[in-house]
């Protein structure tokens, strides 16, 4: 336990010190909702904001574990970090809870940040299910975090750095972040259906918005997050 | 203000290893044998450590150290053979032995941005009792760098950090691969007393270097490999067992070699100019005798006159070929 909590100080702590973490992960999510919010995208529609947020919550999630964890990670194995400490009484449980409890955190900042530039910039209400955007958010939550660890895990470093980055940019155009899938082209929309972040920013979207929660987009998240969880546990390598 | 926890439930140690320790025991290799698809790093090797005791392995470069410390730490599979460290499998009791040893890798594994008393408090938190943090950043030469990020610490500061990390859990045993390389000679030299002040609390050391003459500074017991194999092993004077004197003669003239050979106990006379020559002998002193008598005698002046042992570098080389290896 003592070696859980002083591990995901030293998480934290690290997350905090990167700048080009706090860029992708609290800065670039706040400005992608101030200027899409202020944008006028669906004239005589609700507010854009209803629309906004969730999949700018679901762009959040994707930083902190795709490109945050993802990227620190594949760093860590290759400094030999993930190496060293496997020499340690540090129990491999206790460190991917450390790196889980620092993801949730951080997440948990983003999450004030956004919402409350929601409400008190435009106004955004809610007579959604919280408990359901938090399943949701957990669920997608692990979804990316495995994404992010299966890059770390296979790749080299640069590799994934990369690859974090141009998935990032690629799931927050066609998505369904900023804009409706049937806006997309058509061919494009049937691929972004299928797409986890879709899936997830539908959901939360749903969740927060106070419907029912959509079966297909559920299955699709549910199915991701099973196929990465299991690829990543079987391929991730410590050194 | 060292802290102590009830020491950890540990899982009672099985079989013949049992009683390793009571047998002064540290660490056993038997005939260990590792290889990386057809790459054979370690072919058949076999040597114990006993408790207390500092011990260098050595070896050219290639000749399977790293590999076998890593073996020994739990990092790899042997496949073949038998390895016991503190009586414990480093496979199947490595949770256990992670308790108990501390180790250096020969590339940090230190988070870039960390600092270094941020990264020590990390580990100790990690071990069921601790070092002082702030007294071991003392000890390691770090109290003035304690908030410098670890990548901008020099190299040998690095080293030292990680030489901490491996000190800070109280270990029984540590592995220290290649603990000073990068480092300045008064860094050097400072990790010299660490490691001796180790021996004086009964901490098993088993190290890794290039350096010769630290290993004969440092080690009680060495071991040479080459290619995988033991090519020697024990104390210096084992290492030097059979293997004669060396004394060498300068003088300020040219020489009759030949008188020289006539001495009774001259053997293995080479020269080396007009002026120079050594002898390899079996009885120094009476050598030296002989070799004074003689240029009182012929009025020979001489300029050096020394008699020594082959050193540590000359063993090594004796023993593992002078070709470069990988």
């Amino acid at each position: 336990m003592r070696a859980y909590l002083a591990q995901t100080g030293m998480e934290l702590r690290l997350t905090a010190r990167r700048g080009e973490n706090v860029l992708v992960t609290l800065v670039i999510p706040l400005l992608l909702l101030l200027f899409f919010a202020s944008l006028n995208l669906f004239p005589g529609s609700s507010k854009p904001v209803d629309f906004l947020l969730p999949g700018i919550l679901a762009l959040a999630i994707m930083s902190a574990g795709m490109v945050s964890l993802g990227i620190a990670t594949a760093y860590e194995r290759h400094y030999g970090v993930l190496k060293r400490l496997g020499g340690s009484p540090l129990s491999r449980g206790a460190l991917i809870a450390a790196k889980i409890t620092s993801i949730v955190a951080l997440e948990a900042v983003q999450g004030v940040l956004l919402v409350g530039v929601a409400v008190l910039a435009f106004g955004w209400t809610t007579n959604g299910s919280l408990p359901w955007a938090v399943v949701v958010a957990l669920l997608g939550t692990t979804t990316f975090a495995g994404l992010g660890l299966l890059m770390a895990g296979a790749l080299r470093a640069e590799a994934t750095l990369a690859g974090a980055n141009g998935l990032f940019l690629v799931f927050a155009l066609i998505g369904g972040v900023f804009l409706p899938i049937d806006h997309l082209p058509a061919a494009v929309a049937a691929v972004s259906r299928y797409l986890p972040v879709t899936a997830l920013a539908d959901l939360l979207r749903a969740a927060l918005g106070g419907g029912s929660l959509p079966g297909f987009s559920l299955v699709v998240l549910v199915l991701w997050t099973a196929a990465i969880v299991a690829l990543t546990v079987r391929t991730f390598r410590w050194e | 203000m060292c802290f102590v926890t009830p020491a950890p439930r540990t899982a009672q140690p099985r079989d013949a290893a049992l009683g390793d320790e009571q047998a002064g025991v540290a660490i056993r290799v038997v005939n260990l044998r590792k290889a990386y698809g057809s790459k054979v790093a370690v072919a058949n090797l076999s040597f114990d450590v006993n408790v207390g005791e500092v011990f260098a392995l050595l070896g050219p470069n290639g000749a399977g150290k790293t590999t076998t410390i890593e073996v020994l730490e739990g990092y790899r599979r042997a496949d073949a053979g038998e390895v016991r460290v503190l009586g414990l499998d480093p496979q199947r009791d490595g949770r256990d032995l992670r308790r108990r040893m501390g180790l250096m890798l020969q590339d940090g594994g230190i988070y870039p941005q960390a600092r270094p008393r941020e990264i020590l408090r990390l580990f100790a938190s990690f071990y069921p009792s601790h070092r002082d943090v702030g007294e071991l950043l003392k000890a390691v030469g770090l109290a003035e760098a304690v908030k410098t990020p670890y990548r901008r610490l020099s190299g040998g500061q690095k080293q030292r950090l990680s030489l901490a990390l491996a000190l800070v859990g109280q270990p029984k045993l540590v592995f220290l691969d290649e603990p000073t390389a990068g480092m300045d000679p008064q860094a050097r030299r400072a990790t010299w007393d660490i490691i001796r002040s180790l021996r004086e609390r009964r901490v098993t050391v088993l190290f890794t270097t290039h350096y010769m003459d630290e290993a004969e500074q440092l080690a009680d017991r060495l071991a040479i490999v080459d290619q995988g194999e033991l090519a020697a092993i024990g104390d210096m004077a084992t290492l030097r067992h059979g293997t004669e004197a060396t004394v060498r003669m300068v003088t300020d003239a040219a020489v009759d070699v030949e008188a020289l050979r006539a001495l009774p106990h001259a053997s293995g006379v080479q020269t080396s100019g007009p002026a120079s020559c050594s002898f390899e002998t079996p009885d120094a002193p009476a050598l030296l005798a002989e070799l004074t008598a003689w240029a009182r005698d012929n009025s020979v002046v001489i300029r050096e006159l020394r008699a020594g042992r082959e050193s540590l570098e000359e063993i090594f080389l004796r023993l593992t070929g002078e070709e470069v290896r990988g």
